[in-house]
């Protein structure tokens, strides 16, 4: 019963490519989903499903989003909170442009939108690398806030320059945005998009498609004269990860916080989705979630240790002490381990192999 | 390996470099170099460092744009031809510093080789179903036979920057063979290897160029294993071309043996006249 791939042999390629090929993973696979499904829509308060549980599903699509062109594709990006803008601001033009579009289409077409837009500044990436892509990338983050900001066609001419998501089912009566929405259908509805696109990216990065993208990233000559044509890699790693991104930023108008302005995807935003990505490990689809669940949750987990500690301790204090340790964690983490929190996890994989012997 | 010019690659000129010239700015690379690759032959390339033999390599599979000079390969000219499309034509090369996707696994080195073979679009890839799941397990197949050809089926899933070095060159290989190439070129297969692992480079070498049939151009500087395994030798110096034959024409040609060796600058010490007259093998 130890978690360990020992004593699984594997007698087709079928079964060796599988998308979890050790048996344990599969079955802890279901316990997650069962969980996710069933188990936290029963226990969990309004308060966990709100504040935490959605923005984390959807922090970690745009975690995830960013880890395909940084983690996978090798290029840098500072743009996600313009692209996450993109997808918001897409989703509520074409909401409230089309009522009777569905909102799963509303969204996917949003995403689509975000990926264009993604594609157009992603065009750089063939000539410049590293710093410089980042410091290209940040163009359209400030470009992007900026058109949104100033441009009043984007937010319906609304005189605050923010919007509200409209009302919307996905089918039926099951209201996913809008002030009637519930909390659970909101949280199934961003589990299910959250999975489906986190399962899309594990496929794509398993196949050709990926190891195109880490060819590039790993050594773009060597890469070229294989016969992989950097452009076309580079952009398509633009426009699934922006796609990706956009269709979280449309969850987070829509499902997370209802309403929004632009200067929630300031570059602020693309720093922390960025942070999450390099503490959850680059180059990993699991990554994306622990990064995700890791900025999300520990200050949450922060903010809560006094009461539970039954110290009573000023809230100033409290907020200033929860920056301070959350910056000392991050540095903790990437001291210990630089490859992030997935390679912790990979190493406990590698060692369980092999124990209790020495090699 | 004693095979005269012309035996094994009777069947024509695969590639053919004619007065190709490359400068960087003042510095020539290469300066008129004409030579040709047959069928199914093993040529090296050889000179000293510095001669402008990676050049010639950069030079025909696109990477380098040579100022003057054509290139034909299969009949065709092709001056203006690009890194991918020369890999499309079936050139497949190796690198002289590795030049391998360090953090991947050695199969999916191999895999990425056999990346031009595959046809499924993103879509069929992120579904993993229909004509992708179908072309993985095609090319996963191929992939395990290169796999086996070279020997390195323990090393499969390990990332190919832990490997030790000689793995990692044969990973290059294998790299390299999953394009299916008709012509390979080798930048230094052997360099920095100890005597088994030259040894066993060789053979793997010679089974690829008899069982392929592939078309192998090396550059080496081992001059043992490039006597013995080459059919012929083109000796590159300063980027002139300073002889062209087969292994024993080049030993014995005395501006071969200058290039190497140096010049008898008339009267000499005595002792450095048995240096000279030695083959550089």
């Amino acid at each position: 019963m130890f978690y360990r791939e020992a004593g699984e042999f594997k007698t087709s390629y079928a079964a060796d490519q599988a998308i979890f090929p050790i048996a344990q993973d599969r079955i802890a696979l279901v316990v997650l989903v069962l969980a996710a499904y069933v188990g936290v829509p029963l226990i969990a308060n309004g308060y966990w499903l709100d504040a935490i549980l959605i923005p984390f599903l959807v922090y970690s699509l745009a975690a995830l989003g960013l880890n395909i062109l940084t983690g996978y594709a090798g290029q840098v990006s500072l743009g996600t909170g313009g692209f996450m803008a993109v997808g918001a601001f897409s989703a509520y033009k074409l909401a409230i442009g089309f009522p009777h579009l569905n909102v799963v289409l509303v969204i996917v077409i949003a995403g689509l939108i975000a990926a264009a837009v993604g594609i157009v500044f992603g065009v750089p990436s063939l000539r410049i690398k590293g710093f410089y892509l980042a410091v290209a990338t940040l163009a359209a983050q400030f470009f992007l806030v900026w058109l949104f900001n100033r441009v009043p066609w984007f937010t319906n001419y609304s005189s605050s320059g923010v919007i509200s998501a409209p009302l919307r089912a996905v089918f039926g009566r099951v209201y996913i945005t809008g002030a009637e929405a519930s909390s659970v259908d909101k949280y199934l509805f961003a589990l299910t998009t959250v999975s489906l696109l986190a399962l899309a990216a594990k496929n794509m990065v398993r196949c050709a498609t990926g190891r195109a993208w880490m060819a590039i990233r790993d050594m773009d000559i060597a890469a070229e004269i294989i016969g992989i044509r950097p452009l076309a890699t580079k952009l398509t790693a633009f426009a699934v990860s922006s796609f990706y991104v956009g269709v979280a930023g449309a969850l987070w108008a829509f499902v997370y916080t209802g309403t929004v302005e632009p200067l929630a995807f300031d570059v602020e935003r693309s720093f922390q989705i960025l942070f999450m990505i390099i503490i959850g490990g680059l180059g990993s689809i699991l990554g994306s979630f622990l990064g995700a669940a890791f900025v999300v949750l520990v200050p949450v987990l922060l903010s809560n240790a006094p009461g539970f500690l039954g110290l009573s301790i000023r809230v100033a204090t409290v907020t200033n002490l929860q920056s301070i340790i959350f910056g000392a964690l991050i540095v903790f983490f990437l001291v210990v381990e630089p490859n992030g929190l997935a390679r912790l996890w990979q190493v406990g994989k590698e060692k369980l192999r092999l124990w209790p012997f020495p090699y | 390996m004693s095979a005269e010019p012309g035996e094994r690659g009777s069947d024509g000129v695969l590639l053919e470099v004619s007065n190709l010239r490359l400068a960087f700015g003042g510095i020539q690379a290469l300066f008129d170099v004409s030579f040709d690759i047959r069928r199914g032959e093993i040529r090296a390339i050889i000179g000293p460092n510095g001669a402008g033999k990676t050049s010639m390599l950069n030079c025909i599979n696109g990477f380098y744009k040579p100022q003057q000079g054509t290139i034909t390969y299969k009949g065709r000219a092709v001056h203006q031809m690009r890194s991918h499309d020369a890999a499309k034509n079936g050139i497949a090369r190796t690198f002289q510093n590795i030049a391998l996707f360090r953090s991947m696994t050695a199969l999916d080195n191999i895999m990425t080789g056999r990346l031009l073979k595959m046809r499924a679009n993103l879509l069929w890839d992120a579904l993993y179903l229909g004509p992708a799941r179908r072309e993985e397990l095609a090319h996963r197949a191929f992939a395990e036979r290169i796999i086996d050809f070279l020997e390195i089926q323990a090393v499969r899933k390990i990332p190919v920057g832990r490997l030790p070095y000689g793995l990692q060159k044969r990973v290059e290989l294998g790299r390299a063979l999953a394009a299916e190439p008709e012509l390979l070129l080798l930048d230094e297969p052997m360099g920095g290897m100890n005597v088994e692992e030259k040894q066993d480079m060789s053979r793997f070498i010679l089974d690829v160029n008899q069982e392929f049939g592939t078309t192998i151009a090396l550059i080496e500087h081992d001059m043992g294993v490039v006597m013995d395994i080459s059919d012929r030798v083109v000796v590159l110096d300063y980027g002139r071309k300073i002889a062209d034959g087969t292994p024993d024409q080049v030993r014995t040609d005395p501006a071969v043996v200058e290039a190497y060796l140096g010049v008898d600058h008339g009267p000499a010490p005595a002792e450095e006249k048995p240096c000279i007259s030695s083959t550089p093998s």
